[in-house]
């Protein structure tokens, strides 16, 4: 038993919560919220060019990482930051499917951070159910017609192109079915808009959208199963970046406890506040546990895979709102501003739980996994 | 024991009601419901609706202009005016000063400020809270300096709640520094468009300026815009606070967001089902209409005192921390029912005849704005803390 992270990863960690310090400032977060993309093209290319997206990757596939512990760390620092660049999902979610379905030839330029996929797979009224997918594929004499609507498509305005799940076969909520197209961005009509907790997302409206045949990625039909992979890998991601969240709002608040002075002491010396900021820190430590089984269980057996998946979010789910709620509380005032670095981070924090489904949905999720 | 409302207090919801239906312009009713943006017209204009029937001021007596009404019709009025959607009466005038002003004010005061309050002359704001004084009130540092026949005020304001529109501010100054802090605390009016005052926005977590810092710089004010005597202040802003605290326990509501829950989470895909018959959610659901409908008769068992004329005291802190936790919860659980839709931020929506779409169902965004913005009932008008420490004090006296 080792929890320790490998010479190679700690030197990755360092450098990578290095480089993010210098260069994550309140004003580059706030200028890459307010432009048209929603991100920052700086930041971007700093992590493509130090390897941070390489590190989503294996080494098969063209990269130097790709196990569950390197998207943990990754994640965990970017969190730490407050960055909302869409590495989840052009990296863990469409790299990674790009590069389980075979369609090697992108990957390096995923890498660099030159070909940027976005991914259209939740649909309105879909809520958290992976298998929902309305959207159809029907062959045509050229290719194929997609018809439906994809939701919440995030970073669609800083994308090259589009991967996109739309049913080939099968009903709305079967897994067998579901097939996965690659197109450019420019194929689709989007209505963009911006996130709580920073960045964009679009809607599309894929109305007859006419693509040749290669644009199929992997099986007709059969994309569920690297899908459920992705996901998995996608939650591990956005659980490591909920903890550093987590970490960097304790930090916040116990400063502030420290600092604050109320009836002539700081109110750090409240035993009020000294008990339940201990019970923060107690969850922030079982989440960095279900961070750890879940990046340490990537490659199981579905089963066992799964059921981390869920213990993982759930868990995430619950210790965020936790911790989002008592620094607010124990900051008064102050955590309420716009202004102050709490709000940016507790709203993201937040918007976790509306990403990769919420600790309901899991919950459930776990309870039929364990039946099985 | 008898639960049943008196049959005055049921004709009294009646007319309520039937005033409402007829009275309360839709145009209001839909912006508050579909959690849209309210202007400072919109206010002024519902005041104005209230003050023709003479229901403006729910505490003040009659002979000032109120209705006289006692603690069981103001909570029925409450309770019919959030179920109808009607804009909250804003309170810092009507609510705060008015009561103040009546029990320490001038006579002068009384006739220049009372009706002034009522026809929506004056806007008023609150200057209590500074940087160094939340929750320790009686540590506020703004001095008033006497000069003649004027008092110069230096210091800083903040948490003051939709201060941009008000151009009066009533605030809590220090005129002495030795002795307790609480004794040197004065009570003072002053007019917004005094030279030295700036007003600052600081726009919260929900994206909207709702509060300011004021910032106070040499102003002069008139030693007659002193209420009741120098250094007494801090008799009359407690006295302000039990007004403050009046409703503390937002039944009303609660019932409204309650009711709202129930709509969103019945119109919610959850798979094969909506959101209200997945037994988990409709758990948390009835778990949090459980607690309401507990509080809702300890807010009654509260106000039947008050009616008979014992005045609330620490129980109003029981009220403030339940009401508040039952409110939260049933934010946090309409933000979980809206599901993925609670991400999009379009803030133009929220703005009337703005002709941008909502993302999602028209709910969504105002869901999450509402459980951002409603983290301040635990913090604002004395913390959840703060009122668990007046109950281990006051009721439990450890």
């Amino acid at each position: 038993m080792n929890f320790d992270l490998t010479d190679e990863r700690q030197m990755l960690q360092d450098g990578l919560r290095r480089y993010l310090r210098e260069t994550v400032t309140a004003d580059l977060l706030a200028s890459a919220s307010q432009s048209a993309t929603g991100q920052s093209d700086r930041l971007w290319s700093g992590l493509a060019e130090m390897g941070v997206i390489g590190a989503l990757f294996s080494e098969e596939q063209g990269g130097f990482g790709g196990a569950g512990f390197d998207i943990a760390l990754v994640f965990e620092e970017l969190g730490r930051a407050g960055t909302f660049e869409p590495l989840l999902e052009m990296g863990v979610l469409s790299g990674g499917l790009l590069a389980a379905l075979g369609r090697d030839d992108l990957i390096g330029q995923i890498i660099a951070g030159d070909a940027r996929v976005a991914f259209a797979h939740a649909e309105p009224g879909g809520r958290y159910d992976p298998c929902h997918v309305t959207t159809t594929a029907t062959a045509s004499d050229t290719g194929w017609t997609l018809q439906g609507r994809k939701a919440l498509v995030a970073a669609l305005p800083f994308a090259t192109h589009v991967l996109l799940s739309a049913r080939t076969g099968g009903a709305v909520r079967d897994t067998s079915g579901i097939s996965l197209f690659l197109l450019p961005v420019d194929k689709v009509q989007a209505r963009d808009y911006p996130l709580n907790g920073g960045g964009r997302a679009a809607e599309l409206d894929l109305n007859g959208t006419e693509v040749p045949q290669d644009a199929l990625v992997g099986p007709e039909g059969g994309a569920w199963e690297a899908l459920e992979r992705a996901n998995a890998r996608a939650v591990a991601a956005i659980s490591a970046e909920a903890l550093g969240l987590m970490e960097s709002i304790r930090t916040l608040t116990t400063d502030y406890l420290q600092t604050r002075k109320q009836f002539g002491k700081p109110i750090g010396k409240f035993q009020a506040l000294q008990h339940r900021m201990a019970d923060v820190l107690i969850e922030i430590e079982q989440a960095r546990s279900a961070v750890i089984n879940l990046a340490g269980h990537l490659d199981a057996d579905r089963v066992t895979r799964e059921r981390h998946v869920s213990a993982t979010k759930n868990l995430i789910g619950r210790a965020g709102r936790l911790v989002v709620e008592e620094s607010i509380q124990m900051h008064g005032g102050i955590g309420m501003t716009e202004e102050y670095a709490l709000a940016h981070l507790a709203k993201r924090l937040t918007m976790v739980d509306h990403r990769l489904g919420d600790a309901d949905y899991h919950l459930e999720r776990f309870i039929r996994l364990s039946a099985a | 024991m008898d639960l049943n409302y008196t049959d005055e207090q049921k004709a009294f919801r009646a007319e309520v009601r039937s005033f409402l239906d007829a009275n309360l312009p839709t145009r209001l009713s839909d912006k508050v419901a579909g959690g849209k943006r309210l202007t400072k017209a919109d206010y002024e204009e519902w005041h104005a609706i209230l003050n023709a029937r003479g229901w403006l001021a729910g505490n003040w007596p009659e002979q000032h202009g109120g209705t006289g009404w006692n603690a069981v019709q103001r909570h029925i009025f409450e309770e019919e005016t959030t179920r109808a959607h009607a804009p909250r009466i804003v309170p810092f005038g009507l609510a705060m000063l008015g009561p103040v002003l009546q029990k320490f004010g001038s006579e002068a005061q009384k006739a220049q400020y009372l009706p002034r309050i009522l026809n929506g002359d004056d806007w008023w704001c609150q200057g209590y809270s500074e940087p160094g004084a939340g929750s320790d009130l009686a540590s506020v540092k703004t001095t008033a300096v006497r000069d003649g026949d004027h008092y110069v005020v230096n210091g800083q304001k903040t948490w003051t709640t939709l201060g941009q529109y008000a151009n009066m501010i009533f605030c809590l100054v220090r005129t002495a520094t030795t002795g307790k802090p609480q004794e040197g605390i004065s009570f003072l009016l002053i007019d917004m468009d005094t030279p030295g005052i700036t007003v600052r926005p600081i726009v919260l977590l929900d994206g909207e300026p709702e509060v300011n810092e004021v910032f106070l710089d040499d102003v002069r004010v008139p030693v007659a815009n002193l209420v009741g005597e120098e250094n007494k202040g801090w008799t009359y802003a407690k006295y302000l606070l039990t007004h403050e605290r009046t409703n503390i326990a937002g039944v009303g509501f609660a019932k409204a967001g309650l009711a709202s829950l129930k709509r969103i989470a019945g119109l919610e895909r959850d798979g094969d089902r909506t959101l209200i018959e997945n037994p988990l959610f409709a758990a948390k659901v009835a778990q949090v209409e459980i607690d309401l409908m507990a509080m809702a008769t300890t807010n009654l068992r509260i106000l039947a005192a008050a009616a008979a004329g014992q005045a609330p005291g620490a129980e109003s802190s029981m009220l403030k921390i339940k009401g508040t936790q039952i409110r939260q919860e049933i934010n946090a659980l309409t933000r979980q029912a809206v599901g993925p839709y609670a991400m999009p931020f379009v803030s133009e929506a929220l703005d009337e005849g703005a002709n941008v779409e909502p993302v999602g169902p028209e709910y969504a965004m105002p869901a999450t704005q509402a459980y951002f913005n409603n983290r301040k009932l635990s913090i604002y008008g004395g913390s959840s803390e703060v009122q668990r420490t007046i109950i281990s004090k006051a009721i439990l006296e450890l």
